[in-house]
């Protein structure tokens, strides 16, 4: 039996791997379906983890998260590259189901599966997701090279990625539905100043439309103005996350713990979900503020709070 | 030791022609491409003789990525026989690919 079971490999799952490996637990195992890193590895830029700090370019989520499993393992931390299906609870301890009805006992789980990319919603977006519809743009912005593409959102993710297809792309049109950016004002400033990001504000994509062989063109709708039609090969969106809280649904569709109505887990400032012994970690909790260094600390905390459970609770 | 195969312009429709193949389009920049890469070795170790387990670098081939209409990487390609029957866009879990594979050696 496992004496605690990590589901998620991004910053919050390998810290906790860290912390409760280094803090005493033995069998310690971090499920992660590949490689280990999590959302930030898709990111081109980060400057606000700190103490990790490049200015031009700036360091990017894959460089930073690049030496994090070494670490971990050194330690004793487990990494099985496999899908957990779900969670349950039974009698004191948990079933970790994986696929081809293998189940796993552990002593502790600290669940720290993180969020995805959220869908806009726009008429064709499914359709043409991969073929010209990207949430990527470390992956997908060299297949634009010196083409123009329209990049949706307005927090910082989508700034940020805004400016890297800027480097590589002939021109970038930056669709928000505000009037002002919720980014970093550092960041706003950066796009601001770059010649060939066009800014079209108060304005939502209502279509994406093609053919065969993808993307061939965007049709914004702009409040006040009416329909922009634009041409463009390539739309990359970056409208917020959704939680992964998939493990922690039971067969009948319901929680193992409570979840807030956004389906984001109910934690205690020691990373306690509502069911003794299991924790929550990173963007998957309520109230995450979805930065690496936050999810880091999360996972810290729920490392050492499980090695707390276990020597309660088993020895 | 199973590996995978590189595919090039000139190997490639002489290696997807007969029998299943699984093609992986990836790129080294492309972090959901080396999320999956640890998973593409131990499918290529453990479909050795049974499908054909197999890579395209966009970066170096270019051509054999336009001409599927590659826009987004990872994108993973599934023939037989030569033909395009199915494909995957996005990082996926061992079993996914698996499963996939499985039905079409079926």
């Amino acid at each position: 039996m496992l004496d605690c079971a990590i589901i998620g490999g991004g910053p919050a799952g390998l810290s906790a791997g860290l912390y409760a490996t280094r803090g005493g637990l033995k069998d310690v195992v971090m499920y992660e379906f590949g490689l280990p890193g999590g959302q930030i590895t898709q990111s081109s830029e980060i400057e606000n983890y700190p103490g990790v700090f490049r200015e031009d370019p700036p360091i990017s989520g894959a460089e930073l998260m690049e030496p994090w499993p070494k670490q971990c393992m050194h330690f004793g931390l487990k990494h099985e590259m496999e899908e957990v299906k779900r969670v349950e609870r039974d009698g004191d301890i948990f079933k970790i189901y994986l696929p081809n009805e293998k189940v796993v006992k552990a002593k502790s789980v600290i669940v720290a599966t993180g969020s995805t990319p959220k869908r806009a919603g726009f008429k064709g977006e499914e359709e043409f997701l991969g073929r010209g519809v990207s949430t990527c743009a470390t992956c997908d912005g060299f297949f634009y090279k010196n083409k123009e593409v329209v990049v949706l959102g307005g927090g910082d993710t989508a700034l940020e990625e805004a400016l890297y297809l800027s480097n590589i792309c002939s021109k970038v049109y930056l669709v928000h539905r505000r009037d002002q950016f919720r980014a970093a004002p550092p960041t706003i400033e950066r796009v601001l100043k770059k010649d060939n990001i066009e800014l079209i504000l108060n304005a939502t994509i209502k279509e994406v439309y093609g053919s065969n062989m993808g993307v061939e063109g965007v049709i914004i709708e702009q409040k006040g103005k009416g329909e922009i039609d634009l041409k463009v090969p390539g739309v990359f969106v970056f409208v917020g996350t959704i939680v992964n809280n998939k493990v922690l649904k039971r067969e009948d569709g319901s929680f193992i713990c409570d979840v807030n109505e956004r389906g984001e887990v109910i934690v205690d400032l020691k990373m306690r979900t509502s069911l003794p012994g299991l924790f929550a970690a990173g963007d998957v909790r309520v109230d995450a503020a979805k930065q690496v260094v936050c999810a880091a600390g999360d996972g810290a905390v729920a490392g050492m709070e499980a090695i707390n459970y276990v020597r309660e609770h088993f020895e | 030791m199973g590996k995978y195969i590189e595919l090039t312009k000139e190997n490639f429709d002489e290696t997807i022609k007969e029998g299943v193949a699984v093609v992986d389009f990836w790129a080294p920049w492309c972090a959901p491409c080396r999320m999956i890469a640890p998973i593409i070795d131990e499918l290529a170790e453990e479909y050795e003789g049974k499908a054909k387990i197999c890579k395209v670098n966009t970066d170096e081939e270019p051509e054999i990525a336009v001409q599927f209409g590659i826009r987004s990487i990872p994108t993973i390609l599934f023939f037989k026989d030569g033909e395009l029957v199915d494909q995957m866009i996005g990082a996926a879990g061992k079993e996914v690919f698996k499963e996939k594979i499985d039905r079409l050696l079926g």
